[in-house]
């Protein structure tokens, strides 16, 4: 078992035939995705790396029968790129897209939730259940088939702790970008509750940032609901207040978000924090009483 | 991005906002005329930066007299400002905003923000007016009162009854008050703001509510769609490296240390800087050139650290994955040979092509050393900055 997707999963990828859509499509199949077609408007009826090409993310469903649609579109389309697929019958979206306005989100978000349509991301690297499925941007040799839930604001922050569980020779379940935007569309919350469920999943690795609140809210979640091993790292411990870091959700404003108060309440909580980056995949070996198998 | 006061009030009048007579100027001179024309006999002169806290470091006066508004323009012009909001050397002060001044009974607050948790905007309000409404937040946050904004459907005028109710206005003023959230609400939606801040929102001798000053964020995401308020942008109110970074695509932030990062993807980047101050190194900034690292974005950010004079060493931090390590590895060596080299370089590659990617900087001839662990890394450029501070 693992979360969200695997070796079944149908997955098509809107953006297709674009640049980034191309590169990373083909990444996908060559990891074992199933990849079974992908949406760009007026070009519907064309093939592109072997697979249909459609015009609509409902024709596309009704043709492939895919649960999931992985999103590569430009920014000012991310809205309704989201949109069109929580209408089409897609299950879960992934959209990798950079940049798209936060009051867009703001509809987004709330309407994701209203249709019961999981959304993850924006600006996120997407999701991947070792040797099943690779949805998104991520490298995929770094990862190993094992028993570690990766949770993450971050991209390449998150291969380095995955790269740290792999050397250590645990592996992950699913590793989950949930992105570095003030409103992303899935929490840490909603990946423990999964994580916590699922069989496979012995210990959880979480990755958090400055800025918001997210990592607080996890914490008293774990701290009431979470009986797996959490071991958390928090990008930012010497981040200058009010300047955004690279993420747009990643800024300290007015004295809150900072790495020092999500640190706190993450121990409260009974989760093992680490200060340094490179000592997550020792972390995990400091716990006692988990196994990985 | 922010706006000047004089830009977020130009945006209060297109939405019918009440304000008091103002203009801004750019000479002493106009400074006067100005006074004149906005006539009365006392007007408040207030420099235009995008920093907070021009009040109290002597940006901000009231004056009695059109000469008065001269000299006040006449030492301003020109010079910087530091506030407690900017580093040592401030921002330098081209505009100066005249207004003609009131009357003032009450001052209240009045914000709008992007909510992280209820994922609306929330609009926030307060009797508590003129002074830091987060130290209220801290310490009597039963003194504010939260309206969110439901994302389908925008305001609604009986929120904006509820926020004049809570600040006990009745009747005429009420309707103001109403009237000002409604407007205010419909303006952060059009223009994409973040954040919006009246504060203070003033309640005249005349019984007329006033927006005294004006703070505004745009979501720079959605700047695509607001090419007006793209034009407001003043590059002068920016540091000269965080612009030209910003041209060229990569996130950067100045900080004080000597190590020069350049890191792929911001958590990583955050990641970088900490490990360096967790081995006793101070990191001089933080660089993300993105997750998807090109020998072109590798080499700009060579270009820019190496412009900091306060930069004594250098740490690439490349988590390449799909990356090809051997391609950024020419983008360094391109970089370095363009602009000369004379600080030592500790890069750490991690991906496709790292090994060839190592020898490659090894074989070029420069001062770089290669690591293919990060901790490593990390201790070694903190190592090369003491030395050569010392030196």
């Amino acid at each position: 078992m693992s979360i969200l997707v695997d070796h079944r999963t149908k997955v098509i990828c809107q953006g297709f035939t674009g640049k980034q859509g191309t590169f990373h499509s083909q990444q996908a199949l060559e990891y074992g995705t199933k990849l079974v077609g992908g949406v760009t408007p007026n070009k519907g009826g064309q093939e592109h790396l072997n697979l249909p090409v459609f015009n609509t993310v409902a024709e596309a469903v009704a043709e492939t029968g895919a649960t999931v649609s992985v999103i590569y579109v430009p920014a000012f389309f991310g809205k309704d790129s989201i949109l069109e697929a929580a209408n089409a019958g897609i299950e879960l979206i992934v959209c990798i897209t950079e940049g798209i306005p936060v009051l867009d989100m703001l509809a987004v978000k709330h309407y994701c939730a209203f249709k019961g349509v999981r959304l993850i991301g924006p600006n996120c690297p997407g999701i991947i259940t070792p040797d099943e499925c690779k949805i998104g941007i991520m490298p995929g040799d770094i990862h190993l088939s094992g028993s570690v839930g990766v949770i993450s604001r971050s991209g390449t922050l998150t291969y380095e702790a995955v790269k740290q569980t792999t050397d250590a020779g645990y592996g992950q379940s699913t590793c989950v970008g949930i992105g570095g935007d003030p409103i992303p569309g899935s929490s840490f919350i909603d990946m423990l509750e999964l994580f916590e469920k699922d069989q496979q999943t012995k210990a959880i690795v979480m990755i958090g940032e400055i800025g918001g609140s997210a990592e607080e809210m996890a914490a008293e979640y774990i701290h009431h609901h979470i009986h797996k091993p959490v071991v958390a790292y928090i990008a930012g411990m010497t981040a200058p207040q009010g300047k955004r870091m690279g993420h747009a959700g990643a800024i300290i404003a007015g004295g809150k978000g900072t790495a020092g108060e999500k640190l706190k309440a993450l121990q409260s909580a009974g989760v093992k924090t680490v200060r340094n980056l490179t000592d997550i995949g020792t972390a995990l070996a400091d716990i006692a009483d988990w196994t990985a198998d | 991005m922010n706006l000047h006061e004089y830009q977020a009030k130009s945006l209060l009048a297109e939405y019918n906002l009440p304000l008091l007579p103002s203009q801004y100027v750019t000479s002493p001179d106009a400074a006067k005329e100005e006074a004149q024309r906005l006539g009365g006999d006392c007007w408040v002169a207030k420099v235009q930066t995008y920093c907070g806290g021009r009040g109290k470091a002597g940006g901000v006066k009231v004056l009695n007299n059109p000469e008065d508004v001269r000299q006040f323009a006449q030492h301003w012009l020109g010079k910087r400002l530091v506030s407690a909001q900017t580093d040592a050397v401030g921002l330098p002060v081209h505009t100066l905003l005249i207004e003609k001044c009131a009357l003032i009974e009450r001052e209240l607050y009045l914000g709008a923000v992007i909510d992280r948790t209820s994922h609306s905007i929330v609009f926030m309000a307060s009797n508590e007016g003129g002074v830091d409404i987060e130290t209220v937040a801290a310490q009597s946050p039963e003194k504010i009162i939260h309206v969110a904004l439901d994302p389908f459907l925008g305001v609604l005028p009986y929120q904006g009854r509820q926020i004049a109710s809570y600040l006990g206005f009745k009747g005429e003023q009420a309707q103001q008050m109403t009237n000002i959230v409604v407007q205010l609400a419909n303006l952060f939606i059009a223009k994409d703001l973040s954040l919006l801040e009246i504060n203070p929102l003033a309640l005249t001798a005349e019984g007329q509510l006033i927006c005294l000053d004006a703070k505004m964020n745009i979501d720079d995401n959605a700047l695509y769609r607001q090419p007006e308020l793209r034009a407001m942008y003043d590059k002068t109110q920016v540091d000269e490296r965080e612009s030209i970074a910003e041209e060229n695509h990569l996130s950067y932030v100045p900080l004080d240390g000597n190590i020069g990062c350049i890191v792929n993807g911001a958590g990583l980047a955050m990641g970088t800087m900490d490990i360096i101050q967790s081995y006793g190194g101070m990191p001089a900034n933080f660089l993300d050139v993105g997750g998807t690292a090109t020998e072109e974005r590798v080499s700009q950010a060579f270009k820019l650290i190496l412009s900091d004079d306060q930069v004594k060493t250098v740490l690439v931090n490349i988590f390449g994955g799909i990356v090809r390590c051997d391609l950024i590895a020419m983008g360094i060596i391109n970089a370095i040979k363009d602009i000369g080299l004379t600080i030592p370089v500790v890069v750490r590659l991690e991906g496709n092509h790292a090994k060839e990617a190592q020898d490659m900087l090894a074989a070029s001839g420069y001062n770089i050393t290669t690591a293919d662990d990060l901790g490593r890394a990390a201790r070694m450029a903190v190592e090369k900055s003491q030395t050569h501070e010392e030196r």
